[in-house]
């Protein structure tokens, strides 16, 4: 029996991260996961169905309503895969803000309970969605396929899209989650917001139709340049990473450095109000 | 064996009042900042309470100690700081080892997930490792009583099923230092028991453990040391039997009587002031207000409009604000229905003994005239504290009585007939 002590102490000034604490309690984060991504597949009739059917029922719409109505120019690419390879990420995105907004206080019971990294909740409400993100990139492999479209060597970049999306999300949801925590009426304009930044975002529409000179603005939007990045590497055309993913991927890391330093001031104080 | 195990050095609470609040609303922030936009966001440095203060004492391991003391002297306040929940104002605790509670059972629990997966993700939430979850699994199961049910949601169990689960989980966590925090374990009889029959195999095992409680015959019989806290800071320590008395003659001391001398200042109006509530025992013998001892409360005020045809009307509440009775002076003989005149008069109300649960209660007092028009009401007028009796608890059983009054009833049991015999017609 010769454990260390473990010192409780006020909380200090600064922000300090305790990431050997996470690594200690790295199991309790695999079981958040697995819990939301066994409850939500309990709790839909569809199951891993459900993961298809929002992105490819969007895309159907988006591509008679924006594509063969509207006309809007699509990279020369067929309008059902123009659509989808957005819709893919943007999915994803939108559905771990929604959830990761709540996640604080719907664990609140929780977490005037027991002690764990808080960190956990949101972060495993965004990986959890991973699961849904892939059984839905199945659809766009078969889309391929069908279309006839071969990768090219951008499709290496794949991956590192994939992950920004993932630190965009968290970025983002230690925000809300920390705002929804403070303000428990957040909650209800994240919908509002999140369909703002979707036109805000080219998923719609091409990012070629931003004018040149306005495309550092357009990034300051990261999701800008994470689609556009996403569409380069799985389908080989657009616009390869510019100007405008530069200013999304600096954005990135401010809203991720920012989002964690706000979740944890919020986290000590939102102990004490219960 | 005198190895510690917690260090506990000046630690200290503050909690600034508002924080108290669960939530607030981002709608009010705005509004509040649109009507003044350079107010600071409130002097709230003012507004504190310590809730604890100066806290320092040590743990050994093996200990079991108590710790008691009035609703809101920092007890719980501490076991938060202890199992990380919030952390202190100021000062250090210092733990060695894993900490478990007795006080999370079941948090965690997902009514869509069944028992066994439920017995991982609590188990995990717990701080135990999936290895240690699955050596133990089959324990906890049996333990649990639920076998046949382990692959059903907890959504379909009973709630006695659930708890049972629950409390398996939480009791093979095997921590170094055990928090017990019993006034949140009200409820249920059987659990209680539970709770106290896993603490003293604990202790057995040479584990240690921080029990809070109200009920002073628990903390006697289990503990072998206990912390008195008072206002946020230690008021006695040491062998329980001199805390506990200590802790009893201070709660009648300060509980049991309110005066106001100066009549301009004392609550009431125009018509009626209060001079003096207290609470006295009625037999001679009894130095504790207990739940078998039987007490008056006497009311103390001044009729200041003269011809009030007056009565009292006294509701009696307990701390989870549930109305035990409401009791009215309607058949007092003296001055019920004449006229009063202007001066000082008392009302006693007797309250018998063995009738009221142990635990915390609160007056309410109403004037009312003609029987039906009310002139004056006083919220919360008095707090008192009804202990545990010892001698009425004979036999091994720790737990809290439930129930919101604890009647002390006539039981007769006789021997009827043998078991050969035809009982039919009994």
């Amino acid at each position: 029996m010769d454990k260390d002590f473990y010192k409780i102490l006020p909380p200090r000034k600064g922000v300090s991260f305790d990431f050997k604490e996470m690594w200690d309690y790295r199991e309790l984060l695999y079981f958040f996961i697995w819990k939301d991504i066994k409850v939500r597949y309990k709790q839909t009739a569809v199951g891993a169905l459900w993961a298809v059917i929002q992105p490819f029922f969007t895309m159907i719409v988006f591509s008679l309503f924006f594509g063969i109505l509207a006309k809007i120019p699509s990279d020369g690419l067929p309008y059902p895969l123009f659509y989808y390879s957005a819709l893919l990420p943007w999915t994803f995105f939108a559905n771990a803000l929604i959830h990761t907004t709540n996640t604080m206080v719907e664990n609140q019971r929780l977490i005037t309970k027991v002690y764990f990294p808080r960190i956990f909740l949101p972060l495993s409400s965004v990986l959890s969605g991973l699961l849904d993100f892939f059984v839905a990139s199945s659809i766009l492999l078969l889309m391929m396929v069908f279309y006839g479209i071969v990768p090219h060597w951008q499709i290496l970049y794949f991956p590192l899209f994939v992950l920004l999306t993932i630190v965009t999300a968290l970025g983002v949801g230690l925000w809300f989650s920390a705002l929804n925590a403070l303000y428990r009426d957040f909650r209800y304009t994240v919908t509002f917001i999140v369909q703002f930044w979707m036109f805000a975002s080219p998923v719609a529409y091409p990012s070629s139709m931003v004018p040149a000179k306005w495309q550092w603005l357009y990034g300051l939007n990261p999701m800008a340049g994470i689609i556009d990045g996403f569409r380069w590497a799985v389908l080989g055309k657009g616009n390869p990473p510019g100007i405008t993913f530069l200013v999304s991927f600096t954005i990135i890391l401010i809203l991720l450095g920012g989002g964690l330093i706000f979740f944890r001031k919020m986290e000590t104080e939102i102990a004490d109000r219960v | 064996m005198c190895e510690k195990v917690l260090k506990i050095n000046n630690l200290g609470k503050k909690y600034f009042i508002g924080e108290r609040v669960s939530y607030t609303a981002l709608r009010d922030v705005l509004v509040s900042k649109l009507k003044a936009p350079f107010k600071k966001a409130a002097s709230r440095e003012k507004n504190f309470i310590w809730a604890l203060r100066d806290v320092t004492f040590d743990v050994n391991d093996g200990d079991i100690l108590g710790i008691i003391g009035r609703n809101g002297a920092g007890k719980s306040t501490l076991l938060k700081i202890l199992s990380r929940i919030t952390r202190p104002t100021t000062g250090s605790a210092e733990i060695r080892g894993r900490v478990g509670s007795l006080l999370e059972v079941g948090t965690g629990f997902h009514p869509e997930l069944t028992g066994r997966e439920n017995i991982y993700l609590n188990g995990a939430i717990l701080g135990m490792h999936r290895t240690e979850i699955n050596r133990k699994f089959d324990e906890i199961v049996a333990f649990s009583e639920i076998e046949k049910f382990i692959d059903t949601p907890v959504k379909f169990y009973s709630s006695g099923m659930y708890v049972r689960l629950a409390f398996s989980v939480a009791a093979h966590l095997e921590p170094e230092i055990l928090l017990v925090d019993e006034v949140l374990a009200v409820g249920d009889a059987g659990f209680q028991k539970k709770c106290l029959g896993r603490m003293s195999e604990v202790s057995r095992e040479g584990r240690t453990i921080l029990f809070v409680s109200h009920n002073m015959h628990a903390v006697r019989k289990l503990c072998s040391r206990a912390i008195f806290l008072e206002n946020g800071g230690i008021e006695a320590a040491g062998e329980p039997g001199t805390v506990i008395n200590n802790y009893l003659s201070r709660v009648k001391d300060a509980q049991l009587s309110q005066v106001w001398e100066d009549m301009a200042a004392a609550p009431g109006n125009d018509a009626i002031r209060m001079h003096k509530v207290q609470i006295q025992l009625t037999e001679d013998e009894a130095e504790q207000l207990t739940v078998w001892t039987s007490f008056k409360i006497e009311f103390y005020f001044w009729n200041l409009e003269p011809g009030l045809k007056l009565n009292l009307s006294m509701r009696l509440y307990n701390f989870e604000n549930i109305l035990l009775f409401n009791s009215t002076s309607v058949f007092e003989s003296h001055w019920h229905g004449k006229p009063f005149k202007k001066g000082l008069y008392k009302s006693t109300c007797y309250v018998p003994g063995k009738l009221l649960n142990d635990g915390m209660y609160y007056i309410d007092l109403l004037f009312i005239k003609d029987t039906t028009t009310r002139v004056c009401h006083f919220d919360n007028l008095l707090t008192f504290e009804i202990g545990e009796e010892e001698a009425s608890r004979p036999g091994k059983w720790y737990g809290k009585y439930v129930g919101v009054v604890r009647p002390f009833l006539q039981w007769e049991t006789e021997y009827i007939a043998d078991p050969a015999h035809e009982t039919k017609n009994v």
